[in-house]
């Protein structure tokens, strides 16, 4: 009698060439390989991919999010990294 | 990190909500929020599971293969949503273990809807229309639900149900082309599924227990009244395009409100197949419970074949 639970696997598709994995959800499966099969069955009923990656989701470390302000709030003040901080005269073109 | 107390972290998250944030598993939450969450996603799983076999009764005696492959395809689309859905209740900290066993010890809920037989293939065609209607008419509100795993597992399964309903009624269009046995074997299915799929919303605004916490917290979107009322007044045309009679003499427009009067719901009968006395809780426990024993040997081949495969990588 197995009672062995199966690992928790983190699913990512890439729905054609040229465009990157995406997040889709998650399943159990005893390994990888069966991850693999199993989120083929899952997330691509309806050829939503091109390509499988499964990574086990005890090893996707994140920060807490308690920790959100201190690590993003920074970037919202630096308004000068985008380009529609700089004026630019009217008549200018290709800019 | 500074210090944060308990009624800091519940005005944060009170102020998320009222400005339509989602909310990811590990955000702070208030734990009746999660318990409340996990209740509804969990039933919401069991019902896309159990929900398979009212279905799974048709699929060897389908009238050909085209219904055949269709009613396959939408039988293994239940089987993944369910999956998606118990995906989204584990970010929540529960085990799918312990609901699964929860399901098959008779102590977690599903719709009541499935405790109805399939008696002929009109019913097949009536549980796309109506059963399927009805859920997609509470999936689609589902998709703005607060908690984000459980939104986006809405909006999968919305985009993936729209052919169920599709299918359902298709078959009804054909059986109501036919002869006066297959038009008859039509109405007879509406009959019988018409009041259930109208309990699917669950108890009248009045009597339901857990509507106002959930709509404060945008776990629900809209009220079980509310969107009973838009699924009537989408049907009923529906019906009267291809000649089915709803079974309810006290129907009829409303010009005032915009919408159907309806007759009186038997809530003693809803009552009485949510606790287990409908016509087929038993055996819907007991089926699960025999696919549940009879993959155990399936599930430990599985282990032993990664055992074996990562022992092969080792060596």
């Amino acid at each position: 009698m197995s009672t062995k639970v199966w690992p928790l696997w983190e699913v990512f598709i890439r729905s054609k060439q040229g465009l990157s994995h995406k997040h889709v959800g998650s399943l159990h499966a005893p390994d990888a390989e069966m991850a693999v099969s199993n989120a083929r069955d899952l997330y691509t009923r309806r050829s939503e991919g091109v390509s499988i990656w499964v990574v086990e989701s005890s090893q996707v470390f994140a920060n807490d999010p308690a920790d959100s302000d201190p690590l993003f709030e920074p970037s919202q003040t630096k308004i000068y990294r985008h380009p529609t901080f700089y004026e630019v005269p009217e008549g200018i073109e290709h800019m | 990190m500074k210090e944060i107390n308990m009624s800091e972290l519940e005005q944060q998250f009170q102020a998320k909500i009222a400005k339509d944030i989602k909310i990811e598993p590990k955000d702070w939450m208030p734990e009746a929020y999660r318990k409340t969450l996990i209740r509804q996603i969990s039933q919401h799983a069991h019902s896309e599971i159990i929900g398979m076999l009212p279905e799974g009764n048709w699929i060897t005696r389908a009238p050909n293969l085209r219904r055949k492959a269709v009613l396959l395809a939408k039988v293994q689309d239940e089987a993944g949503h369910g999956q998606y859905l118990y995906s989204a209740m584990e970010t929540l900290g529960e085990s799918r273990d312990k609901s699964m066993a929860d399901l098959i010890s008779g102590k977690a809920k599903y719709s009541s809807i499935f405790n109805y037989p399939t008696l002929s293939w009109a019913d097949i065609g009536a549980v796309g229309w109506l059963v399927d209607g009805a859920a997609i008419m509470n999936q689609v509100a589902l998709c703005r639900t607060s908690y984000g795993p459980y939104a986006r597992a809405m909006v999968r399964i919305c985009k993936e149900e729209s052919f169920h309903q599709r299918q359902g009624f298709e078959i009804m269009c054909t059986l109501m082309k036919g002869s006066k046995v297959q038009r008859e074997m039509a109405q007879d299915a509406v009959n019988r599924f018409w009041w259930p799929a109208l309990m699917m919303f669950g108890p009248s605004d009045a009597d339901s227990t857990h509507s106002q916490q959930s709509l404060d917290w945008k776990v629900k979107r809209h009220t079980n009244d509310e969107l009973r009322q838009s699924f009537i007044n989408a049907t009923v045309p529906q019906a009267e395009l291809i000649g089915l009679t709803i079974p309810d003499k006290d129907l009829k427009w409303n010009e005032a409100k915009g919408g159907y009067d309806f007759g009186p719901i038997d809530w003693e009968e809803f009552r009485q197949v949510i606790s287990g006395n409908g016509p087929c809780n038993a055996e819907r426990i007991s089926a699960r419970k025999n696919a549940e024993d009879n993959g155990q040997w399936v599930r430990e081949a599985a282990n032993a074949f990664a055992e074996k495969r990562s022992a092969k990588k080792a060596s």
